[in-house]
C-alpha cells in the first residue's frame, strides 16, 4: 500500500507568540511537528511494520524550515519526503488542494494519515477537505484503526466518552486523534538515517490546482490577556470552603 | 431577506442548551432563522427554539423517516436543505458532533468555515477565534459564495426573543455513503460532555491514582457537574484521555472550572482558560494557576473537596 502521512510544522504549544504587523506573528520561536500528526505517522509506520511491502510518505507544506518536520517522520521511519514549499501560510482551502495535488503527482494513495487538527490554527477542517477533494472518506478522532483485506475499521471517539466504530474501503483518510498510539521516541541512529532519506522539494506555485472561490484572511492576531485577579481564600477549611460556596453561587450563576 | 441555518443538535429527545447561544449569535438584523433539525421531532422542539427567535424550524427526514446518524449522510442531508432553501449561512456548534458535521459541510460546499468562535459578525462575515493554544485572539474574515460558522460552546450568552415559528417538513433525497456507522459504544458510565457542561471539577497530578477521582465525581454529582483531568493525570494513566482538558484534549467553557491539584501549564490553559470562573484548589501556593484563578484555596484538595460537597449539598438544600 501506499500511505500517506500529512503533517504540520507548528510553533512549539509553549512558545512565547510574538505578534507583529497586525495580522502576523514573530517565527523565531521552537518549532515541532503537530502533537496529532505525530500520531499519525506513528500509525502509519506501524501499519507498514505490520504488512512489510507499504511504503510511507510524509507530506508537509510550509517554509522551508518544515523540513525539520519531515525529518521528524523520517526519524520516525517514514520512508521519504515531500515539502511544499510557501512562504505564506495559506489557508485550508489553498492547503488542502496543494496536498492532493502533490500527493497525486507523487502516486496514488491507498490510506492518508493526518492529525485531527493543528495546534497553531485550530482550524479543524484540512483533513475533510483534502478528503473530498480526493473523493475519500474521512473518519475524525480515530482512537483504533485496523486494515484487513481492504476494508478499514475504525472507531473514533465522539461525545463523552462514546465511541462510533466506522467501516471504509480504501482509499480513505484516518484523522487522527489522542489515545490512537504513543508515538515512539526518535534515536539519534533513527536521526542519522533519516538525513540519508530522500525529500523532494516542490514550490507551491509549481503545483496545478484551481484557486478555491472562497478564503479566510487573518485581519488582525491580538495576545489573549489574562485578565483574572486571583483572591486567595484565607482561614481555617471549614470557613475558606463556606466563602467559595457563596462566591461561586453569586459569581458563577450556576445554581 | 436573508435566511440564516441554524444546525440544532438534540440529545436523547432534548435540545442541548449550549444552542440556545449559538441561534443568539445568528439573530442579527432582520435575517430569518431557519433551525434544522435532523431527528424528526421538529413539532417538539418548535416551542424552545421559537422562544430564542427562530421564524422556522425545518424537520428534515427521508422517505421512509428519521435518517439514522452518519457524519457523511448527515452533512449532506444539511447541504441538501440549504441549497433547498436558498441558505448561504449556517451556524454551528464546536461540539463533538459539530467537528465532525461543520468541516464536511464546508468541504462539499467548498465554502469557508470558522470554527470555534467566540464572537460572530454576520454582516461583514468576520469572527474571532482563539489560536496558539488560547495565546492569540484572531480575527478572521470569510470570504465566498457561503459561510459556515462553528461557536465555541457556552461563550455566547442566550438571549430570549420570542415570536411565531413554523413547523416546516422537508423530505430530503439522500442516498448510501462510503463510510458505514457500525456500531456506537457507549461508556459504562454516561456523564455530561465535557465540551458543553456548564460546570467542571478537574483533577490533576495530585490525583495520584485513578480511584482518588472518586471524591471528585461526588462533588460532581452534587452539583450536576463534568469531571475532567489534566493531561499530567492522563498520562500518569489516571484518566481515561477522553477526560482530558487541554492542549491535547478537549477545549471547555464552563461557567464555572474547579482545578483540583493543577498546576496550570500554558496547555492545560489552552483548553479551559475562556471559562467563566476559575476556582483552583492547590497545596502549593507557587502553582502557576493561582495566577490565572479567580478564586483559589491554598490546601490539600482531599481535605477540601469533601467539604464543598457536603457545603454545597447544603447550600442546595438535599
Amino acid at each position: 500500500m501506499k500511505i500517506y502521512v500529512c503533517i504540520k510544522h507548528v510553533p512549539d504549544s509553549a512558545a512565547n507568540i510574538i505578534i507583529k504587523e497586525r495580522n502576523k506573528f514573530d517565527e523565531s520561536v521552537k518549532y515541532v511537528i503537530n502533537p496529532y500528526d505525530e500520531i499519525a505517522v506513528e500509525e502509519a509506520v506501524r501499519v507498514r511494520e505490520r504488512d512489510g511491502d507499504s511504503e510511507v510518505i510524509a507530506v508537509t507544506l510550509g517554509k522551508q524550515g518544515a523540513i525539520n518536520t519531515l525529518r521528524i517522520a523520517l526519524a520516525m521511519g517514514a520512508n521519504r519526503g515531500i515539502l511544499i514549499e510557501t512562504n505564506e501560510r495559506p489557508d485550508s482551502m489553498v492547503t488542502a488542494r496543494a496536498l492532493k495535488a502533490a500527493i497525486e503527482q507523487d502516486g496514488r494513495p491507498d490510506i492518508i494519515f493526518t492529525g485531527k487538527e493543528s495546534i497553531d490554527s485550530e482550524g479543524m477542517q484540512t483533513m475533510y477537505r483534502l478528503a473530498n477533494a480526493l473523493g475519500m472518506p474521512a473518519a475524525y478522532n480515530v482512537v483504533a484503526f485496523s486494515v484487513t483485506g481492504g476494508q478499514v475499521t475504525v472507531e473514533c471517539e465522539i461525545e463523552a466518552g462514546a465511541r462510533q466504530v466506522v467501516e471504509m474501503g480504501l482509499p480513505c483518510l484516518v484523522g487522527a486523534g489522542k489515545g490512537l498510539n504513543n508515538p515512539r521516541y526518535i534515536k539519534i541512529p533513527d536521526v542519522m538515517k533519516a538525513k540519508r532519506k530522500h525529500v523532494n522539494q516542490v514550490d507551491l506555485d509549481s503545483l496545478d490546482f484551481e484557486k478555491p472561490s472562497g478564503s479566510l484572511e487573518i485581519l488582525e492576531l491580538q495576545p489573549a490577556l489574562e485578565k483574572r485577579q486571583c483572591h486567595i481564600l484565607k482561614g481555617q477549611p471549614e470557613e475558606v470552603v463556606q466563602k467559595l460556596v457563596k462566591l461561586i453561587r453569586e459569581e458563577g450563576k450556576v445554581f | 431577506m436573508k435566511k440564516i441555518g441554524i444546525l440544532i443538535e438534540v440529545k436523547d429527545g432534548e435540545i442541548k442548551t449550549a444552542n440556545y447561544g449559538v441561534i443568539s449569535a445568528a439573530r442579527v438584523d432582520d435575517h430569518e432563522l431557519y433551525a434544522f433539525v435532523l431527528d424528526g421531532r421538529g413539532d417538539a422542539y418548535k416551542d424552545e427554539l421559537q422562544e430564542y427567535g427562530v421564524q422556522k424550524v425545518i424537520d428534515i427526514y427521508k422517505e421512509d423517516g428519521e435518517i439514522p446518524w452518519n457524519p457523511e449522510i448527515w452533512a449532506r442531508a444539511v447541504i441538501h436543505t440549504m441549497k433547498h432553501f436558498e441558505i448561504n449561512t449556517l451556524f454551528g456548534l464546536t461540539s463533538a458532533q459539530g467537528r465532525d458535521l461543520l468541516p464536511r459541510i464546508a468541504s462539499s460546499l467548498d465554502s469557508p468555515l470558522v470554527m470555534d468562535c467566540i464572537n460572530v459578525n454576520v454582516a461583514d462575515h468576520t469572527v474571532r477565534k482563539s489560536q496558539f493554544s488560547g495565546k492569540v485572539l484572531a480575527t478572521i474574515r470569510l470570504s465566498g459564495h457561503s459561510y459556515i460558522y462553528g461557536i465555541r460552546p457556552n461563550t455566547i450568552e442566550p438571549e430570549s426573543a420570542p415570536c411565531e415559528a413554523e413547523v416546516i417538513s422537508y423530505n430530503v433525497p439522500l442516498s448510501t455513503g462510503k463510510m458505514l456507522i457500525k456500531e456506537i459504544r457507549q461508556p459504562e458510565s454516561a456523564g455530561i460532555d465535557l465540551t458543553e457542561a456548564e460546570v467542571i471539577i478537574s483533577g490533576g497530578r495530585a490525583m495520584a491514582r485513578a480511584e482518588n477521582f472518586g471524591v471528585l465525581h461526588e462533588c460532581a454529582e452534587v452539583i450536576g457537574a463534568a469531571v475532567g483531568a489534566s493531561r499530567a493525570a492522563v498520562d500518569s494513566g489516571y484518566a481515561p484521555h477522553d477526560m482530558q482538558v487541554g492542549q491535547t484534549g478537549k477545549t471547555v467553557s464552563p461557567k464555572l472550572y474547579i482545578a483540583c491539584g493543577i498546576s496550570g501549564s500554558i496547555q492545560h490553559f489552552a483548553g479551559m482558560k475562556t471559562s467563566g470562573v476559575i476556582v483552583a484548589i492547590n497545596t502549593d501556593p507557587d502553582a502557576p494557576i493561582f495566577e490565572k484563578c479567580d478564586f483559589g484555596i491554598v490546601g490539600d484538595l482531599y481535605e477540601i473537596v469533601p467539604m464543598l460537597t457536603r457545603q454545597l449539598k447544603q447550600a442546595l438544600g438535599n
